[in-house]
């Protein structure tokens, strides 16, 4: 099909043929387009359906605020849904599709909503689908979610890469306009760091669509004699396909940048898009304004638009929707519309005004005092009729109408901070009010300065003004000659006369007559108003309808506009997809990876990583013939217990404390006493909360007399820094005390079993003596290994067994695993990984994070005599509180099964045998389970009230969810070895 | 939001971890007669003005130092920022 309706001369590269599909069908169109121009140059007016009714509708708009034209592009994993035509930048080989029809876009089955319109008006939901309940689930809303959905996706993974960046600047000028080009210019020129960001691809806004001339050259060609001006400036940043999203605290701007949107694939090593983050010390907003259309009946169908977007595609694309046209408007610039029509040939049928005393600006026919009143043509417009000055009804035919009902102030970023715009009775429109975001001035039609002689000097003078807060001298440019004309308008929002629907928001589909109902049922404020009816809600968010809807509301309460006010812009400006907003952050990068020293020994071994946190420890070793994770883990765990056992414990946090206070520093941070610690010794400990409720514990160990390291739980470790520096700089200002986190600094393995001390004998240097009687348990020292490698060595042990901990710094880790192994070849040393040693923590009845879970206390850990009385710690007092100091608290015991076949599940609660398994029985929870190798059964740990008194008792785990129903014996949590002699070795 | 540091200058808020009002520098004594009350009302009763807010942020990605930040609620305008330990000095908080 060639392109019947394009025109001469435009601001398009008629030397570059680019092809593109619709629906399947093939088109072509030039460089320069967008996707509606070139649809438009096809004669194709029929762009899309509509959210509810599926009614036909074609494009309103020439820009972002687009709310009908919005298709799919692309196909496969780039399948993009809800884009509008009017932004979407054509490119050879473009896929579009439309949308929300079936099955085809001319023909739409689910057009039958549009019959039945008089059951989903305003509020439909709220009064249709109530009853009964349970239908609400299963039955509306998936069938709600099913008709009402607009594109769809892939559901396959974005295969291109999104990013984010940093930027920095003196001004920030949003919107490359008469206005924000001359303001750029003033602040280039004075020197200042400037960044100037456009939505479009094609900078100077109004200036390509108009037909003025600013000095001596067309607007479009001053508009491009400028960004050339600008380009060249090094402290100049032009951003075009850049749209600011958003205005945030203290001169931060959000800005989407389309780096590759407008190819068919992006460049190798070039993201699609990228989130800027933008630092401004200033920043303007020249975001011009917004034409508002005015409702009448069946004013929807496909080539109705507003006047000022059929003016855009005349001049810039060189496309006209129709031959033969009329235009319809309340003001002076609807007159501007048809005169430019005229100009390239476009019969104008006739200029419909409102206004008795509108005088035509060229030779058209103009009806003034007259009214739109119907229109005709089911999937395009063919006609409309014109209620005369003289009461007559005339019907001219056309294939499309152009609508001008004044423009709005493009405010939205004044209102990102909760600013409230101010009505101006003069231009009929909101204008920015003075409560905008600190450090935003605004010029231009943003202002409602209108003409392009006060879009030029307001925004000169605003740039310069904006920089003399800065200190910057910047001079105004001087002024080119150009177009100045006033605003005449006269308020006009809707044609009370018509048979059909007049549409507010086409996007969601909001008649004046639901506005009406809405307001009938005394939903009258502008808050109530947009829930009910939804208009504004749209991806548009109400950029050409809020004002229209508002309107009919002020008329029908009796109120001002002023009065009724506007709902709350808020960010982002336009619909920004999610993929931009992750970046990176996505899959396997979704968050740092940490790696523990011994990973890649680890992974020589086959090791299964399990992801703790960022860290990815080992989880198990398994060895070949092993099938299943229990097989692996049971040998691990009796190996260990038999001989020897090795595994990395680098990810607990590790915190060094050093200075003369440093005792009397943990001494407060602990609930136990640490004072008295002697050097070379390792103490447990068990820090609280405030409020009494355990934190996290760990060991600390005296390497001097003002030398501790403190190790915290892997999950905790941030937080427990966090929270010694909020007591070491806020509480105890003047201790001697240093902390810094070295979790990062040292390797260290946990060397465990009754063969550990031999092993460790044949790394540490002989100068160390390790027997029970120099080096007994919970003794600790800075020692040597491998021949003069410093290292540390605790003998702590998590497991039960003779264990130590030895730490070298991270460096050696890798060669510290593997020189461990090799020493352990003779004791048939085992590496076991985070399962194990969780089943050997279970045997030894050690509380971990299921035990440490936040709601638990020292009492409930059987702990209570730890929490020392005679110094001042952090919880201590609030331990003491009565609800926490029941009688009958909860208490960790350990249990089993009876019938040892049975498995003793976490997350299952406890009940007295007998009693009604429900929430007011139960008797305490199932924290940790694990099968017990050892002891050939399954085994857990629990909190059960009064749990110290009810050993021997018999009691039932259950879980009502999963049916789950067995008898357990309350007994020691101490499995294994409850006398600790093992430890002790 | 930007975060004027007094030591490294202004600093984007993302490098910061928020706790709350600085009225938790002023911990109760632990001696007290009716200490169980104070540490009660330190721990869980909290103005919550709509307008100027003390309140403490931990540079946890920079220098680890804990800020007392005076907050507008309202507009999130950031009139002061002190380093925490100087107000709990202060406020007589020594050792």
């Amino acid at each position: 099909m060639t392109q019947s309706n394009r025109l001469t001369a435009g601001r398009i590269d008629r030397a570059q043929v680019l092809n593109f599909t619709f629906d399947g069908k093939r088109y072509q169109g030039h460089g320069g387009d967008t996707l509606a121009s070139a649809l438009l140059a096809n004669g194709v007016r029929l762009m899309g359906r509509s959210f509810k009714y599926h009614r036909p509708r074609g494009v309103l708009s020439a820009g972002s605020e687009e709310p009908n034209a919005l298709v799919e592009l692309r196909g496969g994993a780039r399948q993009e849904p809800n884009t509008r035509a009017t932004t979407a930048e054509l490119f050879d080989g473009l896929e579009a599709k439309s949308q929300n029809r079936w099955p085809s876009l001319a023909f739409d089955a689910m057009a039958i909503n549009d019959r039945f319109s008089a059951f989903l008006t305003a509020g439909f939901y709220y009064k249709t689908f109530m009853w009964p309940a349970a239908f609400w689930e299963k039955l509306y809303e998936p069938m709600i979610r099913r008709a009402a959905g607009l594109g769809s996706i892939s559901f396959e993974p974005d295969p291109d890469c999104y990013d984010k960046g940093f930027l920095h600047c003196d001004l920030l000028v949003i919107g490359a306009g008469p206005a924000g080009l001359s303001a750029a210019l003033t602040a280039g020129r004075a020197g200042a760091r400037v960044i100037l960001a456009d939505e479009d691809f094609l900078l100077g806004g109004r200036l390509n669509t108009e037909t003025i001339s600013v000095g001596e050259q067309s607007g479009g060609d001053w508009a491009g004699t400028i960004v050339a001006e600008l380009a060249q400036m090094p402290n100049v940043r032009v951003m075009m396909r850049t749209t600011v999203i958003g205005a945030f605290d203290h001169g931060i701007y959000g800005a989407v940048e389309r780096v590759s949107d407008h190819l068919a694939v992006p460049p190798e090593g070039k993201p699609r898009q990228i989130l800027w983050r933008i630092t401004s010390r200033r920043a303007l907003l020249c975001a011009g304004a917004i034409e508002r259309p005015i409702a009448f009946s069946d004013n929807d169908r496909p080539g109705i638009m507003l006047a000022g977007a059929l003016r855009a595609y005349v001049n810039r694309w060189a496309v006209t929707p129709a031959r033969d046209v009329v235009i319809f408007g309340n003001n002076d610039d609807a007159h501007r519309s048809a005169a430019d029509l005229l100009a390239r040939g476009v019969h104008v049928a006739a200029v419909v005004d409102i206004r008795a005393q509108a005088k035509p600006i060229a030779d058209y026919e103009l009806l003034a005092g007259a009214q739109v009143v119907g229109t005709q043509g089911r999937l395009g417009i063919r006609g409309v009729e014109v209620r005369l000055a003289s009461g007559e009804i005339r019907r001219i035919n056309c294939g499309a109408l152009g609508v001008s009902g004044g423009w709005n102030p493009n405010v939205h970023l004044t209102c990102h901070k909760r600013g409230r715009p101010e009505w101006r009775e003069d231009i009929a429109a909101f204008v920015p009010g003075p409560d905008g975001p600190a450090g935003l001035s605004v010029a231009g039609a943003a202002t409602g300065l209108f003409s392009t002689a006060s879009a030029l000097s307001s925004g000169s003078k605003a740039a310069a003004a904006a920089l003399r807060d800065l200190g910057i001298r910047a001079r105004a440019l001087p002024q080119p000659a150009t177009e100045d004309a006033p605003v005449s308008i006269t308020p006009f929002w809707h044609v009370a006369e018509g048979k059909g629907r007049a549409w507010l928001d086409q996007q969601n589909d909001v008649t004046v007559k639901d506005v009406k109902l809405a307001h009938q049922e005394n939903f009258r404020s502008v808050e109530h108003l947009k829930r009910y009816t939804t208009l504004g809600m749209a991806t548009d968010q109400g950029k050409t309808s809020n004002l229209g809807g508002l309107a009919v509301m002020a008329e029908l309460t009796g109120q001002t506009i002023a009065k009724t006010g506007t709902t709350i812009f808020r960010p982002p400006y336009t619909p920004v997809a999610l993929g931009v907003l992750a970046g990176r952050s996505r899959g396997k990068d979704f968050r740092p990876v940490r790696k523990t020293p011994s990973h890649k020994w680890a992974q020589e071994q086959g090791a299964v990583f399990v992801e703790v946190g960022m860290w990815l420890r080992a989880q198990w070793f398994p060895r070949p013939g092993e099938t299943h994770w229990r097989e692996s883990v049971d040998r691990e765990v009796l190996a260990t217990r038999r001989s020897v056992g090795i595994c990395d414990v680098t990810t607990l946090g590790k915190i060094d404390v050093q200075g003369g206070d440093a005792a009397a520093f943990l001494n407060r941070i602990y609930a136990n006493g640490f004072a008295k610690l002697a050097v070379g010794k390792v103490r447990y400990g068990l820090m609280l909360r405030e409020d009494g409720i355990a934190m996290d514990d760990g060991t600390a160990a005296r390497l001097a007399e003002d030398h501790f390291v403190v190790t915290t739980t892997t999950a905790n470790a941030v937080n427990v820094y966090r929270h010694m520096e909020f007591a070491r700089q806020c509480l105890w200002p003047d201790m001697d005390v240093q902390l810094i986190s070295t979790t990062e600094s040292w390797a260290q393995f946990s060397v465990a079993g009754p063969n550990s001390r031999r092993l460790l004998q044949k790394v540490v240097d002989p100068a160390f003596d390790l027997s029970n009687e120099a080096f007994p348990f919970m003794a600790c020292g800075e020692i040597t290994v491998c021949g003069g490698l410093r290292a540390r060595l605790f003998r702590i042990s998590f497991s039960g067994e003779l264990a130590y901990e030895i730490a070298v710094p991270t460096r050696y880790g890798d060669a510290m695993i593997r020189r461990l192994m090799a020493a352990g070849e003779e004791f048939d040393v085992v590496a076991y990984g985070t399962e194990a040693l969780g089943v050997m923590r279970i045997e030894k009845g050690h509380a971990a994070g299921n035990e440490l879970n936040g709601t638990t206390t020292a009492r409930n850990l059987g702990m209570a005599q730890m929490v020392s009385k005679t110094k001042d710690s952090i919880g201590s007092v609030l331990s003491e509180r009565e609800g926490l100091s029941e009688p009958d608290t909860l208490t960790l015991v350990g249990l089993r099964p009876v019938d040892a076949t049975q498995r003793v599940l976490a997350g299952a609660h406890l009940m007295t045998k007998g009693t009604v398994a429900n929430a007011a029985n139960d008797q305490g929870y199932i924290t940790s389970a694990a099968y017990s190798p050892n002891l050939g059964h399954s085994i857990g740990l629990a909190f059960l009230r009064n749990g110290a008194a009810r050993k021997g008792e018999v009691i039932e785990a259950v879980s009502p969810l999963t049916g789950l129903n067995v008898d357990v014996e309350v007994v020691s949590a101490h499995f294994i070895d409850p006398e600790g002699e093992r430890l002790r070795a | 939001m930007i975060i004027n540091h007094p030591l490294l200058g202004p600093r984007d808020a993302q490098e910061f971890t928020y706790l709350g009002d600085a009225a938790l520098i002023e911990r109760p004594d632990w001696q007290a007669e009716d200490a169980h009350r104070q540490f009660y009302e330190y721990l869980y009763l909290r103005d919550n003005p709509a307008g100027e807010h003390r309140e403490l942020w931990f540079h946890e990605q920079g220098d680890r130092s804990w800020l007392v930040v005076t907050r507008n609620t309202l507009t999130h305008e950031i009139t002061h920022v002190d380093l925490a330990r100087d107000v709990a000095r202060a406020k007589g908080r020594s050792k």
